[in-house]
Parts: C-alpha cells; sequence; structure tokens
C-alpha cells in the first residue's frame, strides 16, 4: 500500500515537473506546477508531515500558483511561447548536461551514504487513533522552544516582502510625484521656476 | 502482492530527479515566469528530501525547517513577481535574453 502511494505520487510529481518545463503555454506550465506540489503534498502524508502537507496545499496550490495564474492573465502574456527556435545552439544539450550531472552526483551521494540514515534523534509521532494532532504539537514545541528567533525574524522578512512588492508594483500616478527620482525631478523644476 | 515499504533513499532519489528536472528547466526556458515555477520546483525538491530525512533520522527539526522554506518561498514569489510585472509592463514580451540593461 505504501508502495503503491509512492509510485502514484511520484508519477504525479515527475508529470507535472516535466509539464513544466516542456509546456510552450504559461498557463498549461502552471497548472502542471499544481500537480507537481499536489504530489508533494501526498509524500509529506506519507512521511508523518500531516501539518507541512496541509501548508502545502493551501501556500503553494493556493496561494502561490493563484498569483502565478493571475499575473500571467493580468499582464496578458498567456501567449504559446515558441520552443522551436533555440537562439543559443548549445544551451540544450548543455543544459541537458548540467542535469545529469547533478542527478549523478546527488544520487551518487545519497547511494554512497545511505548507511547513515539511521534514527538518532526523539522519533517522529505519527497520528493515532487517540491523538490525531500530534505532528503539528511536535512540530509547534520545537518551533516556538528552539526556533524562536527565526520565527519572529520570519514576521519582518514578510512584512518587508509586502511593503517592497507595493513600492515596485505600484503604477506612477498623474496627481504628484510618487516615486523618488520624480520627487527629485519635480524638486529640481521648483527650483528653477522661482 | 509484494510488501515493499519505501525506503528514505527512495524519497531523496526522487528529490534529486524534480530537483534536476527544475535546473534544466531553469536553464533551457525564457520565459522568466516559466523559469520561476521552475525554481519553486528546485524548492519543493528541497523540501521533499527535509521532510525525508526528518522522518529517516526521527528528528522533526526537518520539518521546522520545511516551514521557514515555505515563508521564504511565498516571500520571493511575491517579491520576484513585482519585479517581473514592472519590466513586463514597459516592454511585454521581454524574454530572459532581453533582461540586459544592466549590463555595463
Amino acid at each position: 500500500m505504501q508502495l503503491l502511494v509512492f509510485i502514484c505520487a511520484a508519477l504525479m510529481i515527475l508529470a507535472g515537473a516535466v509539464g513544466v518545463i516542456v509546456r510552450s503555454h504559461p498557463v498549461h506550465a502552471a497548472l502542471s506546477l499544481v500537480l507537481t506540489l499536489f504530489g508533494v503534498a501526498v509524500l509529506f502524508v506519507a512521511q508523518d508531515a500531516h501539518f507541512l502537507a496541509a501548508v502545502q496545499v493551501i501556500v503553494y496550490a493556493g496561494a502561490i500558483v493563484v498569483l502565478f495564474l493571475f499575473v500571467i492573465m493580468l499582464l496578458g502574456v498567456d501567449r504559446a511561447e515558441s520552443l522551436r527556435i533555440d537562439p543559443v545552439k548549445v544551451q540544450r544539450p548543455l543544459a541537458a548536461i548540467v542535469g545529469f550531472g547533478i542527478f549523478g552526483l546527488v544520487g551518487g551521494a545519497i547511494i554512497e551514504g545511505r548507511k547513515t540514515l539511521i534514527k538518532r534523534g526523539a522519533g517522529i509521532d505519527s497520528a493515532t487513533a487517540t491523538s490525531h494532532d500530534s505532528n503539528i504539537k511536535q512540530l509547534a514545541t520545537d518551533l516556538f522552544s528552539n526556533h524562536v528567533f527565526a520565527f519572529e525574524v520570519t514576521s519582518v522578512l514578510l512584512v518587508i516582502a509586502v511593503v517592497g512588492t507595493v513600492l515596485l508594483a505600484r503604477r506612477p500616478g498623474k496627481d504628484g510625484p510618487v516615486t523618488p527620482r520624480d520627487e527629485l525631478e519635480a524638486a529640481a523644476q521648483g527650483g528653477t521656476n522661482p | 502482492m509484494i510488501a515493499v515499504a519505501p525506503t528514505p533513499v527512495w524519497y531523496l532519489i526522487l528529490a534529486a530527479l524534480l530537483f534536476s528536472i527544475g535546473v534544466v528547466g531553469v536553464l533551457v526556458r525564457r520565459n522568466p515566469l516559466v523559469m520561476f515555477m521552475c525554481i519553486e520546483l528546485m524548492l519543493n525538491a528541497v523540501n521533499l528530501s527535509f521532510v525525508a530525512m526528518a522522518k529517516a533520522l526521527g528528528d522533526i527539526g526537518g520539518q521546522t525547517t520545511v516551514f521557514f522554506v515555505l515563508v521564504v518561498a511565498a516571500a520571493e514569489v511575491v517579491v520576484g513577481l513585482g519585479i517581473i510585472v514592472s519590466i513586463l509592463r514597459k516592454r511585454p514580451n521581454a524574454t530572459a535574453d532581453d533582461l540586459a540593461e544592466l549590463k555595463g
């Protein structure tokens, strides 16, 4: 049963990933990305990471891919890109070589170091009939006892990201200066006209 | 019916394969939005290997790290899409090859 789940999820992940890089239409690529993200969520559940599986579906499939689709539709770049033209001749063979090289290196390291994959921590609590939320409790205990500072820094990061994006994506208005450069130009013009 | 449970090595190999596909996508595709999606693929591969390691080593720290990676990925997507929107608004058909304006 576990083997069946793994094989199905792995097929979902690989089909979605290949779909992202071979589909010429950006919308199709984004929908293939959803397939991959759901496959990863299934494997999270299979590995006793129930909270992360829920967050994966909500944040990735629910927020990030919707943001991608929103940008694609908003900008009107939802046209198929021609994949036939290859501007740099050696780009695709080189990319394939780099991909196979990375896979070979990482795979070799995994096979070589598989003996070191032994249980040495306290273990992951899996959900039982009496405690359904053991994973959330264990994760929260670790997060709020060992990583409190990192958690707080994360909130600062999110605020900075939101403010920066608003500043980046704001359209210059017609009535008055909005960007620092506009303000400088307005100040310079004001200085030349007494 | 063969009762073989997938070992952590299988998960790690799958994550390595997913990461390699993401690398090839970033190197091959020219649409900046699709390149961004390939970066998401690579982040997911790393998340998958973190969770597999947490299970194999019996340490919840791997899952905590995935939590932080999710937050950073969300912030990264928001800022990156903001930059892409402001570039594509000026030149609607820009590909990654055209974005050499900062070159000295």
